[in-house]
């Protein structure tokens, strides 16, 4: 079936290692067929649909040992364009920064058509206003007084190394701006990003000396809940968290709804992806985070946990996965889609792995079948309605 | 722009920008030539070139035979420039 296909429910965009592919669904979800790959042997680290306009779709890209730059497509790859001015920083500043990668995307507010952001490693904020096409740096953040304190420095190679990821735009108001920093801790604007201030409290940040640290913490995925903005998750290298906003950032503090977690499965993991109408439902992919830091399925048993009561509780799901395997899915790597009403027990949930299958569930997660396999290692899964 | 035009070698990473393995570039120092190619090719010097004006790590570029001493190297009409790029990694 193909993308544009109206019969089709949706259509998964997958960036890997290696390009980008489309996972196009029929209209029950059932059957599924791939497309690509695009771009093939480019690092595709995310790719995102314009939910605003749902034709454009936006790739960040590096080539081995090339710069980073961005394609976008109206037309579902039939025809790809470079953005005409990609993110960088700018030219000749006092910290002489290079931008390496692009890491993520987030679409803007939906007030500000073809407003994008990008986040980049070394932990840049890019902005767009044009759909993507040309980028500026945002001097808010890249030039606040703290970022070199904020941000860690030096960089690795990405995505084992530095970068901003995670930027989440309060769809009550366009100047409330959340993001993460690996390393570094969630920060926080309240004015579109002139300003900043950090929002990191009772976060574990156990390779730290301070146990009370203001920023340096490594959250790996951070959501606002699009329908309770006030409601934020964060799967960290530490643990699972929630955070239930009070209206006073200087008194909101973070809980480890990851002590809920079976001690012998942890709550370690790179993803934490929330049902987009009910705030106390999300799911996450744990990953072994003891000894070396394996970063693979605990005990070599793939398995997602749902919680549907804010983290107080989990509820382990293999129904259809592999009883033995070793991957791990990345923060990019996990979605749900927009194909049934949110909150049902038919939303999809997705997955991606590092082992390159895509495990697609259509019962919120209760039972899952591998829709592809053998794809190059996957970095970002994300649902794209049809245009 | 002014200065020699010279025959620039293009590496197949580059190539989708240039269609062609080998081009020609117009100027008196290799980041003239580099800026011409940007001109003919939009995007293609990013690629290569960092925003503060580095080269980026794992690119080479060679006058003649010879890896250039800097973008500033000055160029003749005689000279041949040529990209390449590591192809490390997997």
């Amino acid at each position: 079936m193909n993308p544009n296909d109206p019969a089709s429910a949706g259509t998964l965009l997958i960036g890997t290692r290696k390009g980008v592919f489309w996972l196009t669904a029929d209209g029950d979800r059932r059957n599924w067929t791939l497309h690509g790959p695009h771009y093939l042997g480019h690092v595709a680290q995310h790719v995102i649909q314009d939910p605003r306009d749902r034709r454009r779709i936006l790739v960040g890209a590096r080539t081995g040992h090339l710069g980073p730059t961005l394609f976008h497509t109206d037309d579902f790859g039939e025809t790809w364009h470079e953005a005409s001015t990609p993110p960088a920083f700018h030219a000749g500043e006092e910290l002489e920064r290079s931008l390496d990668a692009v890491f993520w995307l987030t679409p803007g507010h939906e007030s500000q058509p073809g407003r994008w952001y990008a986040g980049g490693s070394p932990q840049g904020l890019f902005i767009s206003d044009d759909g993507g096409d040309t980028w500026s740096p945002h001097d808010g953040w890249n030039n606040h007084p703290m970022w070199p304190t904020w941000c860690e420095w030096p960089i690795a190679q990405t995505p084992d190394g530095s970068m901003l990821h995670s930027i989440n735009v309060d769809p009550r108001d366009p100047d409330h701006l959340l993001i993460g920093l690996s390393s570094g801790g969630v920060f926080e604007s309240n004015d579109g990003g002139k300003d900043w201030h950090t929002l990191n409290r009772d976060v574990e940040a156990v390779f730290l000396p301070d146990p009370d640290a203001d920023y340096g913490h490594d959250p790996h995925c951070v959501r606002m809940h699009p329908a309770d903005p006030d409601r934020i998750y964060q799967q960290n290298h530490c643990g699972i968290y929630r955070m239930d906003r009070t209206g006073d950032p200087s008194v909101d503090r973070w809980i480890r709804i990851g002590d809920n977690m079976p001690t012998d499965i942890g709550d370690i993991g790179f993803p934490v992806e929330l049902d987009p109408a009910d705030p106390d439902r999300a799911w996450v992919f744990p990953m072994d985070g003891t000894d070396v830091w394996p970063r693979t399925s605990p005990g070599g048993e793939p398995a997602v946990y749902r919680t549907v009561d804010g983290g107080e509780s989990w509820q382990r799901l293999t129904n259809g996965l592999p009883e033995r395997g070793w991957p791990t899915v990345l923060r990019q790597a996990m979605t749900t889609d927009g194909s049934v009403a949110a909150g049902s027990d038919n939303l999809g949930v997705y997955c991606g792995t590092t082992s390159g299958e895509v495990w697609a569930s259509t019962d919120a997660g209760d039972s899952w079948n591998c829709v592809a396999a053998h794809l190059p290692k996957i970095y970002s899964v994300e649902w794209a309605a049809p245009a | 722009m002014s200065g020699p035009t010279v025959p620039v070698r293009i590496p197949t990473p580059l190539r989708s920008y240039t269609g062609a393995s080998q081009v020609e570039a117009m100027g008196s120092t290799v980041i003239e030539v580099l800026d011409d190619l940007d001109r003919q090719f939009p995007g293609l010097k990013f690629r290569l070139i960092d925003e503060q004006g580095r080269l980026r790590k794992h690119m080479r570029i060679f006058v003649n035979t010879d890896v250039a001493i800097g973008l500033d190297q000055g160029l003749g009409p005689a000279d041949t420039v040529t990209l390449m790029q590591a192809l490390s990694g997997g």
